[in-house]
């Protein structure tokens, strides 16, 4: 089991956050949508990156507010924990 | 040539101190073109190429896989073989493959070790009887074997139950043909026939990409060296997404971990398997005697072969609450295996972008116990570029058409 640092909290057990999935996905607009490529995609297609994954979590026994982190899938290290609305401090080198 | 298995060769060798057995199957260098390449092998792979040999008369085939035969998740399951599902296709997908490993040991002329002792899925509420009732229904519909066990029935079936733990037990779904199976044995004699008829096994051998042209595999590109070929399947648990995206496609997939353990051995204390999905519980008794227990998946994308300890918390704490008898028992090993889930927990068995590339992946949690009906899919793919009529509600287009086959509550465990 690992830690996570919540931006708000600080450092607290795995058992406190709930894993909110692949961070960035973009909702199609009603109108992409009619296209069911646009739609499924959204729903349903996921990088499942082996390396750096940029995902979200949610504090849910803690402050109960989201945050985004980049993970490496591989070695669970958390190389960041940024806010919503924010952009990752990792290099963009790392990410492919 | 490799021997045929029998009592009276057992006791040939056992008059020369078994020194004389043959290697079962062969190892070798790639050669630089096949007729078909598979990638990955475990038992789906295995199993391909075998009927794709068997079945499909071509033995052109190179199996390739990155570590050893059978050492990925073929070697990291909980070997439990049922056909316990809900809807039609995933029922009589499932069913099929149960029927292939009933006869499998005679086909192979290897004992896989397959026993049928049966499979008890426990309900811990109103709710969960309600399933269970609407599940039992669907599989004796669908031509497959269930049937419903009130509590007094469980405690017949395992004296040792503790039917009023926390959420007591208040009846269970019993696959008579629920079966429990050796893993390795299922790779190896499956690499030993397909080796007989042909087939080169090519381990060690990691690929590394694709050479796509006009939307066609040319050749495969690995640690080993460049491979032509006609035709590729993909049977990799764990990496289909990395493979997928070296052909240049995405699949609808996330891998986490999915973990497990065994116990020290014990004198057979467990008559068949037992899940319980609502209290997370997943237990068999292996013929050597270890109480293998099954854990929940990591809710968390990770490639890291290891899970997490609350899970293992969690799995531990309701076995106990279950069976208050194996409080004391030490554990042996525990591993993660990487699964590949798919949105609706259900295989996809189909066609992909690249015209020549078939995929046998995303099984999730249940790719031990269809190695052998997967594989003859593929290889029927492979072979004849049509798609079965088993295989058909599994393509990969079914996440854009929103047919999807749900099995989010009978895969069990990952949900």
């Amino acid at each position: 089991m690992f830690q996570i640092e919540c931006p708000y909290c600080g450092k607290r057990e795995l058992t406190e956050y709930s894993y909110g999935g692949e961070a960035n996905l973009i909702r199609p607009t009603p109108v992409e949508a009619e296209e069911s490529q646009a739609w499924a995609g959204y729903l349903f297609s996921r990088t499942n990156k082996r390396g750096l994954h940029l995902e979200r979590w949610f504090h849910v026994f803690g402050c109960r507010k989201w945050f985004n982190v980049a993970r490496n899938t591989i070695t669970n290290e958390f190389v960041d924990i940024y806010l919503p609305g924010e952009k990752p401090q990792v290099d963009e080198q790392a990410k492919k | 040539m490799t021997h045929h298995f029998s009592a009276a060769s057992l006791l040939r060798n056992a008059f020369s101190g078994h020194k004389n057995w043959s290697q079962q199957f062969r190892s070798v260098e790639p050669e630089s073109k096949y007729q078909a390449v598979i990638v990955g092998g475990g038992g789906h792979g295995l199993s391909a190429a075998y009927h794709l040999a068997r079945e499909f008369g071509i033995t052109n085939v190179a199996v390739i896989e990155k570590g050893w035969i059978g050492g990925g998740n073929t070697g990291r399951n909980t070997a439990m073989v049922r056909s316990n599902y809900l809807q039609q296709d995933s029922v009589k997908l499932y069913d099929a493959s149960i029927k292939m490993w009933e006869s499998m040991s005679q086909k192979l002329n290897y004992n896989v070790m397959f026993s049928q002792r049966g499979l008890l899925h426990l309900a811990h509420s109103v709710s969960d009887m309600q399933e269970i009732g609407r599940r039992a229904h669907a599989i004796n519909m669908f031509g497959a074997d269930a049937e419903l066990l009130s509590p007094g029935q469980v405690r017949e079936w395992l004296p040792d139950i503790n039917l009023n733990c926390r959420f007591p037990v208040m009846g269970a779904l019993l696959q008579r043909r629920g079966a429990i199976a050796r893993h390795d044995a299922m790779a190896w004699g499956y690499a030993r026939c397909a080796t007989e008829l042909g087939v080169d096994i090519i381990q060690n051998c990691e690929v590394t990409g694709f050479e796509i042209n006009n939307g066609q595999v040319r050749s495969v590109h690995t640690t080993r060296g460049r491979i032509e070929t006609d035709t590729v399947g993909l049977a990799v648990s764990g990496h289909s997404t990395h493979l997928a995206d070296m052909a240049g496609f995405r699949l609808p997939i996330e891998t986490v971990p999915l973990q497990a353990l065994v116990t020290e051995p014990l004198k057979p204390v467990l008559k068949s398997a037992v899940i319980s999905a609502s209290i997370h519980a997943y237990v068999s008794q292996s013929d050597k005697g270890e109480l293998v227990i099954g854990g929940g998946t990591d809710p968390y994308v990770a490639y890291s072969n290891q899970g997490g300890f609350d899970e293992i918390e969690t799995m531990m704490t309701a076995i106990k609450e279950l069976f208050p008898n194996y409080s004391r028992l030490r554990i042996m090993r525990q591993w993660a295996g990487m699964v590949d889930l798919t949105p609706d927990r259900s295989p996809i068995i189909s066609k992909t972008p690249v015209r020549n590339m078939y995929i046998d992946g995303g099984w999730g949690t249940g790719g031990f116990k269809t190695s052998p009906i997967g594989g003859l899919l593929m290889a029927e793919m492979m072979a004849k570029d049509t798609v079965p009529d088993l295989a058909a509600p599994f393509a990969l287009s079914r996440f854009n058409t929103g047919v999807l086959v749900d099995e989010g509550a009978a895969s069990s465990v990952a949900h």
